[in-house]
């Protein structure tokens, strides 16, 4: 990619970041409300991104790691009245860790083996969350109290600091993965994805990369997880749940697996398909389930890889 | 109840979700054998044997025996040709690329899912057993008078349970026959060795796969089926049987049968011990992460060569 | 530094009880073009694998550097200085040429760019930085590889049947840029191709049924009996056409 073309992907990607900030100002409470909880959610599906999309590493299990920063960082505020900053640092530090520890394991395995063991470990976060009930509150889950959603004094709860809160993480996580896959290391993993034994022979510790890219996917979801949990204000053991795995795959594929703007188009899209049904039937479900399947059959590439193929080749 | 019979009684709860739990790994065992596909829908085809029961039963509304005969043919019948059909359509266009079916077979799990919800509802219904007295069972007693046979208050259980068990054993033994003795499961087992050869040897490869596919999720169905008079149909009921099925066809091996079998027994039994001394989520929890450990370590376990 | 660069010593790997390399004694010196000959299923690939760290060896050493490397994995072989280059192409098919090659350059760090630039013109892929690996025919994806394996900076680069495939016309660029490359660094060329072997090697290594057969000048190999009744046949080729 030559000078000219990286200044209008890097204008493209910063647009979208005033855009967003501009609508702040001027979209009805519904729609804002929408849009806030959507670019929390692309955050996770960045860190994502950044494990399935670029590195090749799909995992089922990653709402082990959006469930630890919520329960990381709600768990201080319950029970130490612990404030938002201190609280969403703690949520994605054990996001980090748990994605060390689970990567220095689940990484000796690859494909499908990779896929069901990532399964496994978040089953078994899971049901420990349920377990451990007496502190978690299980299956009920809890609600945030007031003293972790204030940041310097000003009130989280409320529309609008909620909304800019959101998109500050948004923006910050779209613009350092834009800056990652750019990077040595990032075109590291690309090249791991397309060929792991290609990038070890040409002297590439592979094994040390693809649990930093974990460690780095893990710690950007549970950030995700912390904030949704200190803006939202509500943690539940379902957040951590099989589906919540599956979601982050749903708007990855969605969006384009391996595109920077790929998670945040694929969370909108999918957000909104769902709140239309959700109006007519109960069974929402059933549009992620078709969804998936149609997505594997004919857009295997998603909304922005499709792009990226037609229009633009160079698009990161 | 003293310790001794209610350990009985756990072991034979264990043995009916051991049978029950045999019969669906090991359609989930074939396909992952013959065809490299793990199917994560493995549980709502099972899911979907049990709400076929009900269905026609309330259809039919004769007798429970041949209210239930009739479920015991029809559903895995229909939840069989459904399964066809999905390998038709969507399994087969992606060339059974491993990745790319899983993804796909998740997508099959919440449509199903979500259907049976939108047709079947939300609650759970349950089936009348053909057959269901209450059988006592006795226990062993170091009595003054030497050993003594004494029936302990609350150690039984059903013929109902018992036919489960008698008929899980003999549905497996007809499919270990059929493997290894007929011409149709010796082209099941060529194309499990070699799809290239097999194809090269003239065996529709494509077709064996679609059937293979639909046998699969019949076995679940039938599952399902006897699951049901005892356990209610719920269009939820199918995560936690392919959780455990997952479980049995890891520890067991991949694509053996016999593998299979040992482990839903070891995993069927264990799971009713272990709940006397745990509550259910701890055993899960343990389950869970010995799975995913065997994987780890023992990566041969399952899924062969390691990949790629 | 020592003349020596690459040693082995009573090498072996067995697969199942089955010998597949025995005892192999070798030495490969600094900036000589080593070519290592032998029927199919002599054992090339296992002892090229061994060398690289793709397999580890039953028994043996292996020495690079003036250090035993035998019990380290590939990656550190590469960044101690060899680079190989694959027998089934394997370039990042989905990437340019120039991120293939600037894969390989950016280990080192220095100048990325000159770096991938100059490598590409060398195997003269020069106007093609831009194409998608994929997009290239079999041959410019060899000449890829090898290119790769150039902006490595190896002391020491395995070409694993570098002319597989290759137009005669190719075939000739291909030994006009090993001739040049000869003063810079060392190359261990496994090859079937004779007219390239006899023309290229300074010395050659024959392998067979997993042992060393001979070993020696590429006069002395075309002279020896030996190697004769067990390889070359007439004169000719492979002997197993």
């Amino acid at each position: 990619m030559r000078g000219k073309t990286w200044g209008a992907v890097v204008a493209l990607h910063l647009g979208l970041v005033a855009v967003l900030f501009a609508l702040n100002f001027v979209l009805p409470v519904y729609h804002q409300g929408v849009l806030a909880r959507v670019m929390v959610l692309a955050v996770y599906a960045i860190g994502y991104n950044i494990a399935f999309g670029y590195t090749g590493l799909l995992s089922l299990g990653h709402a082990m790691f959006f469930g630890a920063g919520l329960y990381g960082a709600g768990l201080m505020g319950l029970h130490f009245g612990m404030s938002a900053l201190p609280a969403w640092l703690v949520g994605t530090g054990a996001g980090a860790l748990l994605a060390l520890v689970v990567g220095a394991l689940a990484l000796r395995t690859a494909g499908v083996s990779f896929m069901i063991v990532t399964l496994m470990f978040a089953q078994a976060v899971y049901l420990t969350i349920l377990y451990f009930g007496d502190i978690t509150h299980g299956d009920d889950g809890f609600v945030v109290p007031g003293v972790s959603r204030t940041l310097a004094g000003i009130d989280l709860s409320q529309q609008h600091p909620r909304y800019l809160v959101g998109w500050v993480l948004f923006s910050a996580a779209l613009l350092f993965s834009l800056w990652l896959v750019r990077a040595p290391f990032g075109r590291v993993l690309v090249a791991i994805r397309e060929n792991e034994e290609r990038a070890r022979l040409l002297g590439y510790d592979t094994g040390r990369r693809k649990l930093g890219a974990l460690v780095i996917s893990g710690a950007i979801s549970a950030a995700s997880g912390a904030a949704y949990g200190l803006l939202f204000g509500y943690v539940g053991a379902s957040f951590a749940g099989v589906q919540y795995s599956i979601f982050a795959l749903l708007w990855v594929l969605l969006g384009g697996a391996g595109t920077v703007l790929g998670p945040f188009v694929g969370t909108l899209f999918m957000f909104y398909l769902i709140d239309l049904a959700t109006g007519v039937t109960d069974a929402y479900m059933l549009i992620a389930g078709v969804v998936l399947v149609g997505l594997t059959l004919f857009a295997p590439q998603g909304i922005v890889g499709e792009v990226r193929r037609r229009l633009w080749r160079d698009l990161p | 109840m003293e310790f001794g019979p209610y350990l009985l009684l756990a072991c034979l709860e264990g043995a009916v979700l051991a049978a029950v739990l045999a019969l669906m790994a090991s359609g989930l065992s074939l396909v992952f054998g013959v065809m490299r596909v793990v199917n994560v829908a493995h549980g709502e085809f099972y899911m979907l044997g049990a709400v076929m029961a009900w269905v026609v039963t309330s259809v039919l509304g004769g007798g429970a025996v041949i209210n239930f005969v009739a479920a015991l043919i029809l559903a895995p019948l229909i939840v069989g040709a459904l399964a066809v059909l999905a390998d038709v359509t969507i399994l087969k266009r992606l060339s059974y690329d491993p990745e790319r079916t899983i993804v796909a077979t998740i997508g099959l799990l919440y449509i199903i899912q979500q259907l049976a919800l939108m047709g079947y509802g939300p609650e759970a219904r349950p089936v009348a057993p053909p057959f269901n007295s209450r059988i006592a069972l006795p226990w062993v007693e170091w009595g003054e008078g030497g050993i003594g046979l004494y029936f302990p208050w609350g150690l039984s259980t059903t013929s109902y349970k018992l036919f489960v068990i008698v008929a899980a054993v003999v549905l497996l033994a007809a499919l270990r026959l059929f493997m290894t003795r007929s011409r149709a499961g010796l082209i099941m087992r060529a194309t499990q060795a070699d799809g290239e050869m097999a194809t090269a040897f003239g065996i529709p490869v494509e077709r064996v796969y679609a059937l293979v596919f639909g046998a699969g999720a019949a076995l679940a169905a039938l599952a399902g089926v006897l699951i049901v008079p005892i356990q209610q149909a719920h269009y939820l009921m199918g995560g936690d049987a392919l959780l455990l099925s997952f479980i049995v066809v890891i520890i067991g091996g991949l694509g053996s049968l016999a593998g299979t079998v040992v482990a839903a027994v070891l995993i069927g039994m264990s799971d009713g011990i272990i709940s006397v001394f745990f509550t259910p989520t701890l055993a899960k929890i343990i389950a869970t992460l010995l799975v995913a450990l065997v994987l780890v370590f023992r990566p041969q376990g399952l899924f062969g060569v390691r990949e790629r | 530094m020592s003349d020596v660069i690459l040693s082995t010593k009573g090498l072996s790997k067995s697969f199942d009880g089955l010998r597949a390399n025995h005892d192999i004694n070798f030495a490969l010196h600094r900036h000589e073009v080593h070519a290592l000959i032998g029927p199919n299923g002599a054992g090339k690939t296992t002892f090229v694998s061994m060398l690289i760290g793709r397999l580890r060896p039953t028994s043996g050493v292996i020495t690079f550097e003036g250090r035993d490397v035998t019990r380290l994995g590939a990656q550190a072989r590469v960044q101690a200085g060899m680079a190989y280059t694959f027998q089934i192409t394997s370039v990042f098919a989905k990437l340019s040429c120039h991120e293939n090659v600037a894969l390989a350059a950016r280990r080192l760090g220095g100048d990325v760019e000159a770096e991938v630039a100059s490598a590409l013109s060398r195997v003269g892929l020069g106007a093609r930085a831009g194409e998608i690996a994929g997009d290239l025919s079999y041959g410019h994806q060899r000449l890829l590889e090898i290119a790769m394996g150039l902006a490595q900076r190896p002391a020491l680069l395995i070409l694993d049947e570098p002319t597989q495939g290759l137009a005669e016309s190719e075939i000739a660029g291909f030994k006009a840029l090993i001739r040049g490359l000869a003063t810079e660094t060392t190359i261990l060329l496994i090859e079937h191709n004779m007219s390239v072997v006899m023309e290229l090697a300074d010395r050659i290594t024959v392998l067979n049924f997993g042992e060393v057969l001979a070993q020696g000048t590429p006069q002395e190999i075309h002279q020896s009996a030996e190697v004769q009744s067990a390889y070359l046949g007439t004169g000719g080729d492979d002997a197993e056409h």
